[in-house]
């Protein structure tokens, strides 16, 4: 009996996480911020970036810019809409922040990557295309054949 | 081929508030309900289809699954991150509305996805996350 209050806590803080993480994954594109997302979980905003780290084994914001990249690729492949368009729409303030967030994530500049990918997918399944293109989060791919 | 897909299961952890969520806001038929307490197995589905259903199941009951394994299936349903389901609609947008105006969790609004669906999201009161894809 004694362990069963804290394990109920544990899961009803989880569940907190879980709305926040769904959170981002529906507002992404909003102006979003740790402080705002904490004061919606009723959290400060160093504990919910701890906490979440320890759960999903990124910070929110880490999650939050890794969405927001995500859903740039996608914007970025259509080829109709700007590097600035783009970072707007995802949800950035900052085309520096943007720009840096996406070279990491997706291993080149975003414009490079616009020019390029136009014709990558092209042909490609839709299952296989959404496996492909998929950002890395934790850059923990290897390159093939050099394992 | 005579093999149907009859059923497939999602956990639950607080068997009425699945039940109003797959009954009173997905509108969905309830066609089992056997057991008590948290130990409840609901068949739900689509009115119109008899042939396949979901089963709400308490999570984790095979004797076999240890209190560690059992303690992570608990925080992986409380985190999101251990069941979830497709369906799918004709009117997306329509299915989106009645849903969000039933009080759903909202993860995903509809949007046209790059590799070639549309689709939204939602979150039961379980942790499991429902996608639901539109027919075209």
């Amino acid at each position: 009996m004694s362990s069963a209050q804290p394990a109920a806590q544990r899961l009803r803080d989880l569940a907190w996480l879980r709305r926040v993480r769904d959170r981002i994954d529906r507002e992404y594109a909003q102006p979003l911020d740790v402080e705002a997302l904490a004061r919606g979980a009723h959290m400060s905003a160093g504990h919910l970036s701890r906490e979440f780290k320890l759960a999903y084994g990124e910070s929110p914001y880490s999650y939050l810019m890794t969405r927001r990249i995500e859903r740039a690729m996608a914007l970025l492949r259509r080829g109709d809409l700007s590097v600035t368009e783009v970072c707007f729409a995802v949800g950035c303030a900052s085309l520096g922040t943007f720009s840096t967030r996406f070279t990491e994530l997706a291993g080149m500049p975003p414009g490079t990557y616009r020019s390029q990918a136009a014709r990558a997918t092209a042909g490609m399944p839709p299952c296989v295309a959404k496996q492909v293109t998929r950002p890395v989060r934790n850059r923990e791919a290897r390159v093939p054949g050099r394992s | 081929m005579d093999i149907t897909i009859h059923a497939s299961f999602l956990p639950h952890d607080d068997p009425e508030a699945s039940l109003a969520f797959y009954r009173d806001i997905l509108g969905f038929e309830v066609r089992g309900d056997v057991g008590r307490g948290t130990m409840r197995w609901i068949t739900v589905g689509p009115a119109g289809q008899p042939g396949t259903s979901i089963l709400l199941a308490p999570p984790a009951t095979d004797p076999g699954v240890t209190d560690d394994e059992r303690r992570t299936i608990a925080e992986m349903m409380a985190k999101g991150t251990y069941g979830w389901i497709l369906l799918a609609a004709k009117d997306l947008d329509g299915t989106f509305e009645r849903l969000q105006a039933g009080g759903a969790e909202v993860v995903q609004e509809p949007v046209e996805q790059p590799y070639g669906i549309r689709d939204c999201a939602f979150r039961d009161p379980a942790g499991n996350l429902i996608r639901i894809q539109e027919l075209r």
